[in-house]
């Protein structure tokens, strides 16, 4: 294993402070300048010197309760606390005194009395600070006789103890062990502070304080925790211990990664005992998640050792076949001979590749290296295609990039969050938490969602306005909002007339001034008051720093990219970008998602967003693989299986995608898939894609290899290996055998190697090396000449294009529409707990919060179909049908009904249409016209699909 | 007889609006939620927190830390026995007893005929007449077995 830097990890007990105005005092007689506003713990333990303490620690603000990290300062009454109290110019503090080591130890007596002294057998033995503090004290002895306590089951006299509690084993990856609990109260406030959750209190008072989750009858499950762990890793004690650490012990080593679930890309250190990992913690020094984590990077990692994780590659002749497990090498013989036959029979262009979002920048490259190289056609295509390539076309064509403009950092500056079409609450939900921080704080919030979605309200914030509009009208209502702030005279004219072009800035003012535009107008058909659109314009205009957050709620439309274009207007409107606390951020939903557009994965792209039919860029390429490139774009996935329903496409390489069951009318894919001659699939588990494979490779989990992710700031994180590939290879090592066998005669023998080529070839990566990520932790992109330490923030003093580029964003409704048959609009989202389609988080003890999808939809639409509350439903649109079961509920409108698409058995893909966006074929999964009716089961597509993906999941017994 | 659920919701709701605007506004809510039903309905707490927007735990952890609110309704009467240290040293413990075998209860507990509510208190502020009590919010100084008699036939 490599050596890399690591940050100082110590608990510096109070967080940093932000000022600029620095103070020097002496502690035990070294002098120490800090900023002004540290507290006397944090300025000692900069010097190295720790001020004993229990319930200070450096995620949270100074509470002052444990009364442990006492000081005596010159010329000052008393023993203040040294974590509430803040540094002044020329104290002399002292840490260490007869006194303070007395007061010290006495409180620690009083502690320790009412603590059990089981530490030989407690989970948190050597991991516990309660512990580690007893010691620092130099506590002996304990004077006080413990007769009421807490921690003994029953009293002297054999009674049962009514103080002490049972155990909360409820929630599955963690137990809250009461009678461990010494009231530091940090668990509450990292709930609050940290997740901003605020799902634990203290109940009672005094003698009487405990540690609670929810209201009085609540366990931690049915409490509004959210299960982020914030607690767990706060707690000092073994009261709160992952489940993880009580049955395996605790961890001897620590490895930073990167987690591989969602686009924020939370750096974890996973700790591990041999080569078992015993827990995933958030690292502090991660620049994307500061120390927090959720659910599911923190906890929902057994998939990668999940019994249906397929560890040999096999193969089969038909897909009606068992599947036979055979040799890596046979493996590779099979496909390659197959791909090979298949393009000498129907051409260069009749097989392609999906390159994944969730592997690695390394493996993307390949990916699309291997169709373009050793396939020689251009026929590659990524999971972007269905979520944001939208967005790659809107920004790339205003702004010149096809990113995201700020880091996360920003949203601790930002006055006005501007939330579309996303729900980071539940997709985002790292994220969700810095900004409702900063919602705490002050800052105001405007969602545009059809839905009432749990960013609408919280502890402690409440949406200024929520645009409530009918899905499909985002281009009617982003319109709108430019129409008042143009109308109302609003908008920013120097940043208008110095960034971006005036004449067409004319031309779409002329465009947005019409009065069709005006709230008013287009009332009847977005369904929002027109007031509160306008009382939303003149917010984001005129509330300070405004930042757009937009996820698929905003690009899954047939105008998904006039939306990204009229968001990306409304910032260059208002001058909200190209400096902290503003700018247009795409919420993106796979770890890699960005890194894979990055890496050329779109078919008329090379690596860097530049086009293939460009000869200058063709030419580095050439050079470095020494082929020729296609210079036609090739075909996108929709037109895969388009052109192998036709017959003209018979082989694909998909990896680490299951398109079957993310991509839209399932009846379409599937067909498509039936009708190829070699499907190669590549992925941990015998995904639902897999059902129509021929050849399966078994793929690695994260922790098992090398490599970088790319998250939605643009921010390259290491991803490390912890432990060696359980199936035998890194995914990059099968690509390069496949590509070998195919005749490519690749030698890359480490990760690194591919980032050296995609530096030489692609100058928004040159300045990256796998050493200046190790330096510094992370680098965003751009990382050149001209931006060596990368870029942080975009289009600070002039966009990427030159001028910034307004646009007319003319509102075209949908092709999808209600009518008598087919009257409810359908939208689709995700939900906390379960990741895409699941088939990560549906392997792990994640399926307690959701083990089925469901259907929310509005009383009034239930009461007139007669269906209560939990009823099996059938789902019903122009494409498909599926059955569920319904929750009735208000938080959407009469009109609209809402599912999750996390499990494969409701396929809630059966239903939605192929409409997809005009610039990019994005699926428009977020509106579909749809009747529901009472059922009483599963649907006949539902069984026939079942009864064939049991089929096809056969894998014969070994001879 | 159990409170019907969506009586206390909308008597809740009338609360809530009464309160609209006021700064700080949960404890002056639990009270007069406790005015309005003599308890605070547990059903009542997720309306508040929702309507405040607090956590439910929030809600919970604020109700909890004062005794004075209730989850369940009192006896007709309620009885306090100060508890704190001047009355303890001028024989409280021994009214404390003295009380619970009259009444034929523990601490907290109500009498069967749901008369009398037993309950400690922790200073009145009445040192000088120790020991002191409290009777449906009025003091009663220099208690002894007779006056406790007294207050017990008094209660019925």
């Amino acid at each position: 294993m490599k050596d890399f830097i690591i940050p100082d990890d110590r608990d510096f007990g109070t967080p940093a402070s932000k000022s600029k105005t620095m103070v020097t005092l002496s502690i035990d007689g070294f002098e120490v300048t800090v900023p002004e506003g540290t507290s006397i713990m944090r300025a000692a333990a900069e010097i190295g010197i720790s001020v004993p303490k229990l319930c200070a620690t450096d995620s949270i603000d100074a509470f002052g309760s444990c009364r442990l990290c006492l000081v005596e300062i010159e010329g000052r009454n008393g023993t203040p606390a040294s974590c509430t109290t803040p540094v002044a110019a020329g104290i002399k503090v002292h840490t260490q005194t007869g006194k303070l080591k007395q007061l010290r130890r006495g409180v620690m007596e009083l502690y320790i009395s009412d603590h059990p002294l089981d530490c030989l057998t407690c989970a948190a033995n050597g991991d516990c600070e309660l512990q580690d503090m007893a010691g620092a004290v130099g506590l002996r002895d304990v004077r006080y006789d413990a007769v009421d306590t807490h921690f003994r089951t029953k009293n002297t006299s054999g009674e049962a103890n009514p103080q002490w509690l049972p155990k909360d084993d409820s929630n599955p990856y963690f137990s809250y062990d009461p009678s461990k609990c010494i009231v530091c109260n940090r668990c509450v406030r990292a709930c609050e502070e940290v997740q901003g959750t605020f799902a634990l209190t203290i109940s009672g008072r005094g003698w009487d304080s405990r540690v609670h989750a929810g209201l009085k009858d609540d366990t931690f499950l049915s409490s509004d925790c959210v299960s982020c762990g914030a607690c767990v890793q706060a707690c000092p004690t073994a009261t709160l211990t992952e489940k993880s650490v009580i049955d395996i012990g605790t961890p001897d080593r620590s490895i930073i990664t990167t987690c591989a679930y969602c686009g924020v890309g939370c750096s974890f250190k996973a700790e591990m005992r041999g080569d078992e990992l015993v827990r995933m913690v958030p690292y502090k020094h991660g620049k994307a998640n500061r120390g927090h984590s959720c659910v599911k990077g923190r906890f929902a990692y057994g998939y990668a050792t999940h019994q249906d994780r397929i560890l040999n590659p096999m193969i089969r002749d038909t897909i009606n076949d068992p599947w036979r497990e055979v040799s890596w090498a046979e493996a590779m013989e099979f496909a390659a001979t197959r791909m090979k036959a298949i393009q000498e029979k129907y051409g260069r262009q009749s097989v392609g590749v999906i390159t994944s979002s969730r592997c690695t920048n390394e493996e993307t490259y390949l990916v699309q290296k291997l169709t373009r190289a050793v396939f020689r056609n251009n026929n590659t295509d990524t999971c972007a295609r269905v979520c944001h390539s939208p967005t790659g076309y809107g920004l790339g064509q205003t702004y010149g990039t096809s990113a995201g403009t700020q880091d996360f950092d920003s949203v601790e500056e930002c006055d006005v969050a501007l939330v579309i079409g996303a729900n980071p609450a539940s997709a985002h939900p790292v994220f969700a938490s810095r900004l409702k921080k900063r919602l705490r704080q002050g800052a105001k919030l405007i969602l545009v969602d059809p839905r009432r979605t749990e960013m609408a309200e919280g502890a402690h914030y409440r949406a200024a306005h929520h645009l409530a509009l009918k899905p499909g009208t985002n281009v009617a209502i982003v319109t709108a909002l430019a129409h008042v702030i143009v109308t109302e005279k609003l908008y920013n004219e120097e940043f208008i007339r110095t960034r971006c072009d005036w004449d067409e800035f004319q031309d779409y003012m002329e465009f947005v001034a019409d009065p069709k535009h005006s709230p008013e107008a287009v009332e009847m058909l977005t369904g929002v008051p027109a007031a509160e659109v306008r009382g939303a314009a003149r917010l984001y205009a005129t509330g300070g720093n405004a930042a757009i957050y937009y996820g698929l709620g905003v690009t899954e439309h047939s105008q998904g990219s006039t939306t990204v274009i009229g968001i990306a207007n409304l910032a260059m409107l208002t001058g909200n970008i190209g400096r902290r606390g503003v700018g247009v951020n795409p919420l993106r939903g796979q770890n890699n998602v960005q890194g894979s557009c990055d890496m050329g994965s779109f078919p008329h792209e090379l690596p860097g967003y530049r086009h293939v039919k460009l000869p200058e860029v063709r030419a580095i390429f050439e050079k470095a693989w020494g082929v020729e490139i296609d210079p036609e774009p090739g075909l996108r996935i929709p037109n895969m299986l388009d052109a192998a329903v036709d017959g003209s496409f018979k082989g694909l390489y998909c990896q680490g995608e299951d398109i079957l069951q993310s991509d839209p009318d399932t009846k379409h894919v599937a067909a498509g898939l039936a009708a190829m001659e070699c499907v190669i699939v590549h992925d941990l588990f015998l995904n639902e894609t897999a059902n129509y494979a021929h050849v399966f490779f078994p793929g690695s989990s994260f922790l098992e290899k090398d490599g970088t992710f790319t998250n939605a700031e643009r921010r390259i994180n290491m991803v490390r290996k912890v432990m060696a590939p359980k199936q035998g290879y890194a995914d990059w090592e099968v690509t390069q055998m496949f590509a070998n066998a195919m005749g490519a005669g690749w030698t890359y023998t480490h990760p690194s190697q591919i980032m050296e080529e995609i530096a030489m070839t692609t100058p928004s990566f040159a300045g990256v090396t796998y050493d200046k990520i190790e330096e510094m932790g992370s680098v965003q992109w751009p990382c050149n000449e001209k931006a060596p330490e990368g870029t942080p923030l975009m289009h600070v003093d002039g966009f990427v294009r030159g001028k910034g580029k307004f646009i007319r964003t003319e509102y075209v409704a949908t092709d999808e529409k209600t009518g008598p048959r087919f009257p409810l609009l359908l939208t689709t989202g995700r939900i906390l707990s379960q990741y895409n389609v699941g088939a990560q988080t549906r392997r792990t003890h994640n399926t307690v919060w959701h083990d089925q999808d469901i259907l929310e939809i509005h009383p009034h639409d239930a009461e007139t179909r007669g269906i209560r509350d939990g009823d099996w439903v059938r789902l019903a649109s122009r494409s498909g049908e599926t059955t569920l079961k319904a929750e009735i509920t208000d938080r959407v409108s009469p009109g609209v009904v809402y599912t999750t698409f996390h499990h494969p058995e409701t396929q809630a893909n059966v239903v939605t249409t192929d409409f997809s966006d005009w610039a990019t074929n994005c699926p428009e999964y977020k509106v579909t016209a749809v009747q529901i009716m009472p059922s009483n089961g599963p649907s006949e597509w539902q069984e026939e699909y079942q009864a064939q993906a049991t089929l096809a999941r056969r894998i014969a017994a070994a001879e | 007889m159990p409170l019907d659920e969506s009586a206390v919701l909308s008597r809740v709701n009338e609360i809530l609006a009464e309160h609209n605007g006021m700064e700080g506004p949960l404890l002056p809510i639990l009270h007069a939620i406790q005015e309005s039903f003599g308890h605070v309905p547990q059903a009542a707490l997720p309306v508040i927190a929702q309507h405040l927007t607090l956590s439910r735990a929030e809600v919970h952890g604020v109700m909890s830390f004062y005794h004075d609110f209730r989850e369940q309704p009192a006896g007709r009467h309620v009885l306090k026995l100060c508890r704190a240290e001047a009355c303890q040293s001028m024989g409280a413990d021994r009214m404390a007893e003295h009380a619970q075998r009259r009444f034929g209860i523990e601490w907290h507990e109500t009498t069967k005929d749901g008369a009398v509510t037993l309950e400690p208190v922790f200073c009145l502020g009445l040192c000088a007449c120790a020991p002191a009590a409290m009777v449906d919010g009025r003091l009663v100084g220099r208690l002894d077995e007779a006056r406790l008699d007294a207050l017990a036939e008094e209660l019925r």
